[in-house]
């Protein structure tokens, strides 16, 4: 009895295997879909600011002064265009080819000295967050310049004594999103080849009626679902180690948990995505609702409400509400522990539980709507 | 192992299927559609049995239930003397099933194909090697086993799915219309195939078919309409139904046997069926005159045509005739089917039909070549089609009958040769020409999700119908097919009938000069395809030229003229006659199969 059911179930899984290898569009999602993400997220979808324009006008040039600026030359948050009137530099902020203008006045020296010199700094809003980014960049970057001319003169500090923030980043040193970045990419691809193609590749047996042949077999319902869960468990895996490997060599995000509890929480994600794409796909049977529904409910909150962009802790509570309920929350929390704060087995065990709880409740409503029925 | 011992012996053979009072409602938001009502049968063990029956009749549902995949609303089902709804695995481990769509994967290839199913039904190694071996031989697979199922012709992947279904020798074998779209090689091949496996291996058959020989192949007919089952019994049996109703007439010398088919439909009082069959046509009378002879005095038209009692043969029933018959008795009692009320207009052609006009070439065709990289799909073709001509282009699958279309349709250049239709040279003005073709494609391209009208007025605005021409044209479609009271039914829900006749209508809105048709009776059933007929009849009086391809033979005898084409070549060009005259045959199914092989028989013979 249990021979037969692995010929079956082996059967069916090298011809899903044969399958993904024959059609471009599963190998395109589930393979080349990832490289691209790890591209695009690692490299593109940066939350730094890097080599920001800046226009720099200085009414009347000074030494002390290209010097409080030349910091700004070094820097690879900025890439400044000196510009000798205000004109010039407003006219390019107009056309947005500077997002900022850093402007001193005539008397900025005799005022340094004095040491209450003022840099007028204006930010094109359109962006805010970015807009955020370059005042404190340049406030940091500024502070530090002035202090050391200060220091290099010699001259008494400031005699009215005020008051300095000394700006420091912590926890992430080298100021890159990347470290935080990565283990929500692993979220976003388990999710891809769980959820997303699963529905898609089990939608297409209904919609080209291959399921109503399989049914009239003895194989069973257990066989046709493990049968799609073992290929695509593998697929996800391969993209798991693409994701891994980006991380560690090609973005030096760190990794401070186990690798082994990283592959064990990895794979129940896995199995909670694979477990909602069946669900979608056998109740949608047709391959463009499903990959539309798919979309919906597994890609896109995983993407935006899991805590992979954005803090849950900042938002409003119903859409924390909404969070919470998501699988990919869990696993983002886990990731996260993993890969930057070592292993936290409260956290860890806490959110696994909840990624089994998922896996059951999933596995249990895909097999009972992939009854061996077609009304 | 243990339904051996349900059966010990095959004189003890209990029905293989047993259903009493069986239903099926099927329930929508909107309503609840009985698929089914009280079906009550047994059906022998060993034998071959059809299902047949209208579009809608429930046939699909019925072998559905057969399988476990449907379970039944009310009623029992016993399979096997298992109880369908509760041990369908146990049905399903013992019976195969080929759906009307069956499931080949068609990235996998034929050999994976039946790798698969076999190790799905659990046939060892030494067992399968054997089996395979038969089947290829049979299917004529063997030469392709490494191809892959999606590049099959039509024809193969049938035989294909049928060597899938028979990788072990169930105890039942249930076949969802196996002959759908498949030519009459293929279809002749099937059928080998399946008797040979009863024969030889005494496995029961219940087969659905819309094929009325083929059901007269089988041991039992049930015949379904509506969901519920009207007749049953042998062909035998059932033939009998219409003995002493059945007539051939010869065709009058001024008039095509279309013409003279449709008159005879046209006097439903007397006349009950009608179709054309070789050179004569073949009609059945009104059951009042069963026995009686013909009314031949009554059966007079205002076209003074007459049937003349020399020219009148008596004929034996067949099947259809029967079939015909139940289903125009029980139709009087229900809605689905659209009235033939087509006689108002129909003798209007019968005088100027006597002569053959000086001929208006609208299609032309010379030395036309398509080739896809080194494979020639259609080679030196030849051929003109006059206007108001109904012009059958037949031919196996696979022959280049589709390339050929799609090239009269401008839908794809040709490589080679010239190619005229209505009057424009479609290699230099393809768009001036598609204004004055319609197109009605073998899938119907009709949006499922639109209504009945949304569909015309989008077809009408397509055309670039002006939207008072199109108001106009909309109301005289809706009413020449019978679509008038479902403009508001979303199109995917109609039967395939109805959407025949809704995507005939919207190829018909801008009076195209030429309509092509392809494959447009493919799974239709034989009173649906009467009705057809019918309109095409009427549409070529009106001076429509017609191109149609089609899978079955006897349609042929509507054409004026005919062309059969196989690998890319035209193996015979002409009459129906002339036609049945160079295959040396009485019927066109026979004629056809001998000049294609015939021909292939010839080009092996060349290439050895």
């Amino acid at each position: 009895m249990m021979k037969k059911f692995l010929v079956r179930l082996n059967a069916l899984t090298v011809k899903e295997f044969r399958q993904i290898m024959r059609d471009p569009s599963s190998i395109l999602i589930g393979l080349i879909l990832p490289c691209v993400l790890i591209f695009i997220f690692g490299y593109g979808l940066s939350l730094d600011v890097n080599n920001i324009p800046v226009a720099v006008v200085m009414d009347k040039p000074s030494p002390v002064a290209q010097k409080v600026f030349s910091g700004l030359t070094g820097s690879r948050y900025f890439s400044p265009c000196w510009m000798s009137s205000m004109q010039e530099a407003e006219e390019l902020m107009r056309r947005r080819e500077v997002d900022a203008i850093l402007h001193t006045a005539s008397d900025f020296d005799r005022r340094l000295k004095r040491g209450e010199a003022e840099v007028q700094l204006i930010l094109h809003g359109a962006d805010s967050t970015t807009a955020t980014l370059i005042q404190q960049y340049t406030a940091g970057l500024l502070a530090l310049r002035m202090r050391s001319e200060l220091d290099m003169g010699k001259r008494p500090v400031s005699p009215t004594g005020s008051v300095e923030v000394v700006p420091r980043i912590w926890f992430n040193e080298a100021g890159t999103s990347t470290w935080y970045l990565v283990p929500g990419l692993v979220v976003i691809i388990m999710t891809l080849v769980g959820a997303f193609l699963t529905a898609l590749v089990m939608a297409r047996e209904w919609e080209r009626g291959t399921l109503e042949s399989l049914f009239v077999t003895p194989a069973g319902r257990a066989e046709i679902l493990l049968s799609k869960i073992i290929p695509y468990f593998l697929l996800g895996f391969i993209g798991l180690l693409l994701c891994l490997a980006a991380a560690r060599w090609m973005f030096g995000v760190p990794m401070r948990g186990s690798l082994w509890l990283f592959f064990l929480c990895s794979s129940l994600y896995l199995l909670v995505a694979l477990g909602l794409g069946l669900i979608i796909s056998s109740l949608t049977r047709s391959q463009f609702l499903a990959s539309q529904i798919a979309l919906i409910v597994s890609f896109l909150p995983a993407v935006i409400l899991s805590g992979f962009l954005f803090d849950l802790r900042s938002v409003p509570t119903i859409v924390r509400a909404v969070g919470s309920i998501l699988p990919a929350t869990y696993f983002m929390e886990i990731l996260k522990t993993l890969f930057l704060a070592g292993d936290n087995m409260n956290i860890i065990l806490r959110n696994s539980a909840a990624l089994v709880g998922y896996i059951v409740l999933f596995m249990a409503v895909a097999a009972h709507f992939t009854r061996k029925k077609l009304d | 192992m243990d339904t051996d011992k349900i059966y010990p012996s095959p004189s003890f053979s209990p029905p293989v299927v047993q259903a009493e009072d069986l239903s099926c409602v099927f329930r929508t938001p909107k309503a609840s559609i009985a698929a089914l009502t009280d079906i009550s049968l047994s059906i022998p063990a060993g034998q071959m049995t059809a299902v047949v029956g209208p579009d809608g009749a429930g046939k699909t549902t019925f072998l559905r239930m057969l399988c476990g995949l449907i379970a039944p609303s009310s009623g029992s089902l016993q399979v096997l003397g298992y109880d369908a709804s509760r041990n369908a695995q146990k049905i399903q481990n013992l019976i195969s099933y080929m759906p009307q769509r069956f499931g080949l994967y068609e990235d996998l290839s034929v050999q994976e194909n039946l790798n698969l199913y076999a190790d799905l039904h659990g046939i060892s190694q030494e067992v399968r090697k054997e089996r395979f071996e038969r089947l290829l031989e049979m299917t004529d697979l063997a030469a392709f086993t490494k191809r892959p199922a999606g590049k099959l012709s039509g024809g193969m992947k049938q035989k294909l799915a049928l060597a899938c279904t028979l990788v072990r020798t169930p105890r039942l074998l249930l076949l969802d219309e196996p002959s759908v779209g498949v030519d009459p090689l293929s279809r002749r091949d099937l059928w080998i195939i399946i008797e040979q496996m009863v024969r030889e291996e005494r496995i029961s058959v219940i087969v659905s078919t819309a094929y009325m020989d083929e059901a007269e192949r089988c041991s039992c007919v049930y015949v379904m309409f509506e969901g519920k089952l009207i007749a049953q019994g042998t062909p035998e049996e059932l033939r009998r139904l219409t003995a002493g109703m059945c007539f051939e007439a010869d065709v009058p010398s001024r008039l095509r046997a279309r013409q003279f088919q449709a008159w005879l439909l046209d006097q439903p009082d007397y006349i009950m069926d009608a179709v054309p069959q070789g050179a004569r046509v073949r009609f059945v009378v009104d059951e009042k005159f069963r026995h009686a002879g013909l009314p031949f005095k009554q059966l007079i038209s205002p076209g003074q045509i007459s049937l003349d009692e020399k020219n009148v043969h008596p004929s034996a029933p067949r099947l259809e005739d029967s079939f015909m018959f139940l289903l125009k008795k029980n139709e009087a009692s229900s809605s689905i089917l659209p009235p033939p009320a087509l006689s108002s207009h129909g003798v209007s052609f019968l005088e100027e039909a006597s002569e053959t006009p000086a001929k208006e070439i609208v299609i032309e065709v010379r030395d036309l070549v398509r080739k896809f990289g080194d494979f020639v799909a259609v080679d030196k073709t030849n051929f003109c089609v006059a206007k108001g001509e109904v012009f059958g282009l037949l031919g196996p699958n696979g022959a280049g009958k589709t390339t050929t279309f799609r090239m009269l349709c401008g839908l794809l250049p040709a490589s080679s040769g010239y190619l005229s239709v209505a009057g424009k040279n479609l290699r230099k003005a393809a768009a001036p020409a598609r204004a004055k073709i319609g197109y009605v494609s073998q899938k119907f391209s009709l949006y499922g999700n639109l209504s009945v009208m949304e569909n015309l007025l989008f077809f009408g605005g397509v055309y670039g119908l002006t939207a008072e021409e199109l108001k106009k044209r909309i109301a005289a479609v809706l009413e020449q097919f019978d679509l008038l009271g479902h403009e508001d039914d979303l199109s995917g829900d109609l039967p395939a009938g109805f959407k025949q006749r809704l995507a005939m209508a919207a190829g018909l809105l801008h009076q195209p000069e030429i309509l092509f048709l392809d494959e447009p009776t493919s799974g239709i059933d034989p009173l649906a395809r009467r009705l057809f007929w019918r309109r095409i009849t009427e549409l070529a009086e009106s001076g429509t030229t017609v191109i149609i391809t089609t899978h079955f033979m006897e349609e042929a005898e509507y054409c004026d003229r005919m062309l059969i084409q196989d690998a890319g070549r035209v193996l015979s060009l002409g009459t129906p006659g002339e036609v049945r005259a160079q295959g040396e045959a009485e019927t066109m199914e026979e004629a056809f199969i001998g000049i294609v092989e015939k021909a292939r028989g010839i080009g092996k013979k060349e290439s050895a």
